[in-house]
């Protein structure tokens, strides 16, 4: 039995063969690359995905198959592709519910093998994120998925509201969602925080109730696209309400209060990026990160909260007084290191 | 402010403690050089590259224990100490020396962890409590320092339950036992030498995980690695398959126990790197014995009182805690190689007070220590044992370590990596298909039923072949994981690449596509085996692979995943790429072969006769290519060489390498018998190898030609014939005369070696051990009782004498080489004995126009001198002699390549080098603790002294033996009763209590006239024997010599003799008493013993010693 053959397309006009094992339908995208080990399932899943074809650079994906719908980060697949060495057609884990290949073929994802994987990302690291596209029989033309506001397709339709189990005083926020992940909100409900998802151009002033706290959430894309979510945010924090930015949400608050953001050459997408932390001296924390966008300009009144040790980018922005502050990487990690879990406690203890 | 350090080695290589501390201490050194600190070295072990001179600023070959320890203290006054860059043995000493204060009275202080925490997890009643304060479980486990109390804690717990003794290196004397009985039997052992037992839960089929954590002072924590053991819980980690990183978790499981490695590395206030070992449910949903826990992701749980469960959402883990190592280990060395993060030598940093962000990445340079390398390969590490080469051992493994040494495979698949590893095991195989190695004992003869019950329902070294084995012929996997608990993932792996090569059986090359021979290559399926299962030679599908484009990718190892570019080459080839990372080295690049796994017979000695090498060719201006495929090494550490390439020492795989980097040369003759074997095929493949020519290489070797030529050369020889039937062979021993010493033709390192004293021995040998026929001839050749063995070590440069150096052994010649004792310089050669053999060795090294290193060992009764073997390559005492001389003799190789030799130099130096063997007969159940012509020792110690007797006390010392202060127990074989009754004498003089059996004791009281007590052989029973006064620890010291080769003419006496000789052996090795059975060693301990007292032996560093010879 021989494999469909699909050609992988870059811009620049390379072209590579490589081997289905998804679903077999022409899609075109940017084409990231991701450093993690594990965690195929939460990062295929992760909204900010939405528009990339997304390169494993370790090599074998597949190794436990699938979990249930629960345990993904949303409701269904965003990546609109992904491309893996080695495909492993595996479901023994006591949590598999179906492999990736059975997972990919009923989203309609494709997934195809293309053995020199490394050499895809030492291109994309030399000459940057680049559009691409895989073709099966038909031919696709090219999509740019940055000059698109993504957060209108992965977003709320309606406001949705999380409620803690427990039954200690309740704090209670608001999070735009730009295309969410679940953790983010598990992360906040664990913490005893009623959480309300709201649509990413949701105007908190409808709200009968001022809520204790806004946090702004990860997702895919070019900040500067989200006018009528950077204006929003300006409301709040003329509101005075405190406000955490996640990811995607940490440029959106940047573009907010007056700072500038810029397209990076690759990005960062990978759990072992390194950060120092500056209102702790001494102290680094390894995190999650999944941004193609960083921010450029710090923004008045704000100082750095987290740089990263790699590249010396910033990471994070806390204001000098005021309760509003962003991280760039993902504290809620699914997947990835757990180690800035806090960053969610840092923040709701400023939630008075 | 810290300016000098002392640094802890771990002494000679054993069972459990290898290699991997040569690596972990030379990083450190490394370290202290960068921060300008003084560096101070105690390691008797003269073999590592550790000592060498270009390392720590001074060198102590002493024992490392804490007598010796202090007064290096006293004369160095160092500041600071490292304690775990020297495996077990260094910790346990330093845990004594806090403890006694010495530490403290000498303002040293311990750099690094702090020594509580060190201790807490040493104690593991108390090291369950901590984790039980941070919410961590371990399995239930009863703390037992009595037998009753490890009887009653086993009933409460419910059989079968783990047994594992505290303060043990590499898991000694634990196991899983059944019953009572079982019980009774191990704790016994682990009491001899522990003064606590453990009696845990065992938990079924887990998952071993493990992680390598490392933390600065700054409380920055990361995980450098994981990793997942391919045989279940109860498999120690060293005999365990390991693959890096983890396979078979998810993230949430993954980085769970990630967390909680952090969080117990931070309750712990380990500064440093620590392993930590998990148990992890493969299926937690239904095991319901476990009463369920709630944890909130912030992990403010409750404390759990079984296993720590972590369930969110329908998140479900169930782990334990089996293990924590404070201080650098196997797994960490392992870890470093796998992801190309030193551990040891940032360990070093920390240790010294740097944070991680201000350690640079050692591979990119632009980024930092503070990150988890991101892998785009995976790792397969399978052990190496030797097992068979022990007498009576019993081959089972489990949770107490018997292997020697361990090989790396690096690939981008699971089979890719495993089939490598396979092949870098050195044991024959091609791969996982190939089943020489599962049927080597039973000669072909075995039923289905009997493979699952020797090898799957009881994990053996063979059992990998058996799963492949099985597979192949259709047994469930589902039975097979039910019967071995390995887990499906790694079962479907190999049944895939069983499936693939299937799909070409009884196929030939020319009707397998291009498409599928790459698959087969990706799948790691070597030519060699590809050519017999399509029935051609390897040859053909080296061709047709170059043909047809499908040739191994060279990638980097760059701790990033290729999102940084790497400036180090640490390189791996692959089938599952189409670029390589680099460019050839062409013509200025020079390749030099590595060792391979460590085994008896090939260990660490090579490892520096091949770094140094690599060394030298800077000299040159040539860039050095190391090929090497253990990661216990320093060979293997990237900065050694200018490039490393961690790969198979095979044909194929040297030929890929040398076919891309187009190197001027390589060099095989420093790496042991592995790279030398290669020798002629690379020759035949146009390969330029430096040094002698292979056509003489292999003319050496050759038995029959090599002995023509002694002849020729008028060189003596013990008479020998090549024998291809009992009769011949037979015929040959009655002109002769036994004893006489047997042989398969071609096998090195005398295994399959035997000497038998009479015809129904040599019957028994011929007909069982070697199966004599046409195809498999023997060599039988006289064998010299009572004669001397010299040794000489020599460079030649174009057929003259370089450098050379002259030992002799202590004992008779027929101990192996590797086992016996050796003095440095000859001290009992008479002169002419001495002229004669540099004129052999002149002559040889002419015949054979030999440039580079070779070794010649010889036979010497009186000033009758012969010949007993050559070997045309760095020999395993290359780096003693060295030492002991003060000149490189691996360098000189390098410079005689180069034309650089210089003629005849010989040091006679003032002092003395006695190497001493360290053997591990207590961690293999059953073996036989005796020296023969099989190698047996695992490592070795050299130490200096004045004379013999001080350099040889000092080595004892160091492997393991004491002073004994009032008992020794002695029985003499009749043969030796007269050799050995002035020794008796002396040691009745010193004041010692002699327990002697019968015999012995009616020698020494009606021959010699001293006292001896009695005592009752094993066999003849009574209360009082030789067997219980053992097991009681009576005596310190047992001498127990055999009449090896002289036998009772009533064989039932000597049955029973022989037995009883055994069981007091192995008795002493059980109970750890320290035991010598042979008749000049014995000897040579005991006047030694009478000249000297502890206090005698100097605390003198190696370059006091060198400048000693210098002077002169």
């Amino acid at each position: 039995m021989s494999k469909t053959i699909a050609k992988l397309t870059f811009e620049d006009g390379s072209v590579v063969d490589g081997e289905s094992f998804g679903y077999e339908r022409s899609v075109a995208g940017e084409v990231v690359f991701t450093t993690g080990m594990v965690g195929y399932p939460e990062s295929l899943t992760d909204p900010s995905y939405k528009g990339q074809i997304l390169v494993f650079t370790y090599p074998l994906i597949g190794n436990y198959g699938v979990p249930d719908k629960k345990l993904w980060e949303s409701d269904r697949i965003h990546t609109t592709a992904i491309i893996v060495s080695n495909y492993i057609d595996e479901k023994s884990h006591h949590q598999a519910k179906q492999t990736l290949a059975e997972w990919l073929r009923d989203e309609k994802i494709p997934g195809i093998e293309i053995t020199d994987t490394r050499a895809l990302t030492q291109k994309i690291r030399e000459m940057g994120t680049m559009l691409g596209k895989i073709e099966f029989e038909k031919s696709v033309d090219w999509y740019d998925p940055n000059k698109e506001n993504l957060s209108a397709l992965v977003s709320v339709a309606k406001p949705t509201t999380y409620r803690p189990s427990s039954t200690v005083r309740l704090r209670r926020a608001v999070l735009i969602d730009c295309g969410v992940k679940k953790n983010i909100i598990r992360s906040l409900v664990a913490r005893g925080v009623e959480v309300t998802v709201v649509p990413w151009n949701y105007d908190i002033e409808t709200l009968q109730e001022k809520p204790d706290g806004v946090i702004i959430s990860s997702g895919p894309g070019d900040p500067k696209i989200m006018k009528e979510t950077i204006a929003n945010v300006k409301k709040i924090v003329q509101a005075h309400i405190p406000t955490l930015g996640i990811c995607f949400g940490n440029q959106i608050l940047t573009l907010a209060v007056g700072g500038d953001t810029k397209k990076m050459k690759f990005g960062h997408r990978s759990q072992n990026q390194p950060c120092e932390c500056h209102t702790q001296p001494g102290r680094f924390y390894l995190t999650t990160q999944n941004h193609g966008f960083e921010v450029s300009k710090l923004p008045p009144g704000f100082k750095p909260w987290f740089t990263n040790v790699n590249d010396g980018i910033i990471e994070g922005i806390i204001h000098e007084k005021k309760p509003f502050m962003s991280v760039q990487f993902h504290p809620e990690a699914c997947p990835g290191p757990t180690d800035t879990g806090w960053v969610f406690d840092y923040f709701l203890e400023r939630i008075v | 402010m810290i300016k000098k350090v002392l640094i802890l080695g771990s002494g000679a290589l054993k069972i459990g403690q290898a290699g991997e501390f040569d690596y972990s201490g030379s990083q450190a050194i490394k370290a202290l050089k960068e921060e300008g600190i003084t560096s101070v070295l105690i390691n008797p072990n003269i073999a590592t590259v550790q000592t060498s001179d270009y390392m720590a600023d001074e060198v102590y070959f002493l024992p490392v224990d804490p007598y010796f320890v202090e007064k290096v203290i006293e004369k160095e006054k160092p500041d600071g100490i490292f304690l775990s860059f020297g495996g077990q043995t260094a910790l346990n000493c330093g845990v004594e020396l806090h403890k006694s204060g010495v530490l403290k009275k000498h303002n040293v202080s311990i750099l690094g962890s702090p020594i509580e925490s060190i201790i807490l997890t040493e104690d593991r009643e108390k090291f369950a409590k901590h984790l039980r304060k941070i919410h961590r479980s371990i399995p239930h486990s009863i703390s037992a320092t009595t037998m009753k109390k490890a009887q009653h804690g086993a009933r409460e717990i419910g059989y079968p339950v783990m047994i594992r003794a505290a303060y043990a290196l590499g898991g000694q004397s634990s196991g899983i036992v059944q019953n009572e009985q079982e019980l009774t039997k191990l704790c016994e052992e682990a009491f001899s030498f522990a003064p606590q037992v453990l009696v845990e839960q065992y938990l079924h089929h887990y998952k071993e995980i493990e992680y390598e954590v490392v933390r600065d002072k700054n409380d920055n924590c990361i995980t450098v690695c994981n990793m997942e053991n391919f045989d279940p819980l109860g498999i120690h980690t060293g005999e365990s398959i390991v693959i890096a990183p983890s396979q078979t978790l998810n993230n949430y499981e993954y980085h769970t126990l990630r967390q909680a490695s952090i969080d117990i590395i931070r309750s712990l206030g380990i500064v440093g790197e620590c392993n930590i070992q998990y148990a992890v449910s493969p299926n937690p949903s239904s095991s319901s014995s476990f009463p369920r826990r709630r944890e909130s992701i912030n992990n403010k749980q409750e404390i759990p009182d079984h296993a720590s469960r972590v369930r969110n959402d329908n998140n479900n883990l169930e782990y334990y805690v089996i293990e924590v190592n404070a201080r650098l280990s196997r797994s960490s060395a392992l870890a470093s190689k796998a992801t190309g993060y030193p551990l040891a030598y940032v360990a070093a940093k920390l240790a010294l007070g740097k944070t991680l962000n201000e350690i640079p990445n050692q591979v990119t340079k632009v980024t930092q220590s503070f990150f988890e390398p991101a892998l785009d390969y995976c790792v397969v590490k399978i052990p190496r044992w030797d097992i068979d080469k022990f007498r009576k051992a019993h081959e089972k493994i489990g949770s107490s370590m018997k292997s020697v040494g361990e090989v790396m495979g690096i690939g981008r698949s699971f089979s890719e990596a495993l089939q490598k590893a396979v092949r870098m095991l050195e044991i024959g195989v091609d791969g996982i298909t190939d089943h020489s190695y599962l049927f080597k004992k039973s000669n072909g003869n075995f039923t289905q039923q009997q493979i699952i019950d020797e090898h799957i329902l009881c994990p053996t070294p063979r059992r990998l072949f058996a799963v492949t084995y099985l597979l192949q012929h259709n047994y469930s996997l589902e039975k097979l994981y039910q019967q071995t608990g390995i887990d499906p993932w790694f079962l479907n792996r190999i049944h895939e690449a069983v499936q693939l090569e299937k799909k070409i059986n009884a196929k030939k090359l020319s009707e397998i596509d291009s498409k599928q021979l790459r698959k087969l290559k990706q799948y790691g399926f070597s030519d060699h085996r590809i050519a017999v299962i399509t029935g051609t030679l390897e040859d053909h599908v080296r061709n047709r692979r170059k043909k047809d484009h499908i040739l191994p990718s060279v990638f980097q190892i760059d701790t990033l995943a290729a999102e940084f570019p790497a400036q180090t080459n640490y390189l791996y080839l692959t089938y599952h790429g189409n670029h390589h990372d680099i460019e050839p080295r062409g013509d200025e690049g020079i390749m030099v072969l590595g060792s391979g796994p460590y085994r008896i017979g090939s260990s660490v000695e090579f490892d520096w006769s091949c770094v140094s090498a690599a060394r030298r060719l800077v000299r040159y201006n040539k860039k050095s290519i190391i090929v090497n495929c253990n990661p216990e090494t320093v060979s293997t550490d990237y900065d050694v060489s200018d490039r490393l390439y961690f790969e198979e020492l095979s044909l194929e795989r040297v030929l890929d390498i040398y076919d891309f980097e187009k190197s001027h040369g390589v060099i095989i003759s420093v790496g042991g018998q592995t790279p030398n074997n290669l020798a002629v095929p690379l020759k035949e493949n146009k390969v330029r190898i430096l040094g002698t020519d292979p056509d003489n290489i292999d003319r050496a070797e050759d038995r029959n030609t090599f002995s023509k030529t002694l002849d020729k050369l008028n060189i003596k020889q013990p008479e020998w014939i090549q024998a291809t039937t009992i009769e011949q062979a037979e015929l040959f021993a009655q002109n002769v005369g036994y004893p006489i010493l047997v042989r398969p033709s071609y096998v090195l390192s005398g295994s399959a070696m035997s000497v038998c004293s009479n015809d129904a021995e040599l019957k028994n040998y011929l007909e069982r051990a070697v199966s004599i026929n046409k195809s498999r001839p023997v060599t039988v050749s006289k064998f010299y009782e009572g004669a001397k063995e010299i040794e000489i070590d020599a460079v030649a440069w174009r057929g003259t004498l370089d450098v050379y150096a002259i030992s002799e052994h202590v004992e008779y010649a027929g101990v192996h080489s590797g086992d016996a004792t050796i003095v440095f310089p000859a001290q009992r050669v008479y002169e002419p004995t001495k002229q004669i053999i540099l004129d052999y060795t002149r002559k040889l090294a002419r015949t054979y126009q030999i440039t580079g290193p070779f070794n010649i060992q010889f036979l010497a009764i009186r000033n009758d001198v012969s010949i007993i073997e050559m070997n045309l390559r760095a020999s395993r005492t290359f780096p003693l002699l060295s030492k002991a001389t003060g000149i490189n003799f691996a360098e000189k190789v390098v410079d005689a390549f180069f034309d650089d030799g210089r003629v005849e130099k010989e040091v006679f130096p003032p002092y003395t080098v006695v190497k001493v063997p360290q053997f591990s007969f207590a961690r293999l159940t059953g073996a036989d603790p005796v020296l023969d012509v099989e190698m047996n020792s695992t490592g070795e110690v050299g130490c200096f002294g004045d004379d013999v007797d001080e350099a040889f006390l000092k080595s004892m010392l160091s492997v393991g033996y004491a002073f004994p202060h009032k008992n020794i127990l002695v029985s003499i074989g009749d043969w030796y009763k007269e050799q050995f009754a002035s020794k008796l004498v002396q040691l009745h003089a010193m004041g010692y209590t002699l327990y002697a059996t019968e015999g012995t004791a009616d020698f020494m009281k009606q021959k010699l006239g001293i006292p001896a007590i009695s005592v009752k052989k094993g066999y003849e029973g009574g209360k009082q024997n030789v067997l219980s006064l053992i097991e009681q620890k009576k005596v310190e010291l047992v001498i127990n010599i055999r009449d090896r080769w002289h036998k009772s003419a009533d064989a039932k006496t000597y049955r029973k003799e022989t037995t009883d000789g055994y069981l007091i052996r192995r008795s002493a090795s059980d109970h750890n008493i320290s035991s010598l059975t042979d008749i000049k060693k014995s000897s040579l301990f005991v006047s030694a013993l009478s000249e000297k007292k502890l206090a005698d032996l100097k605390i003198k560093s190696w370059k006091e010693y060198l400048s000693l010879n210098k002077l002169k």
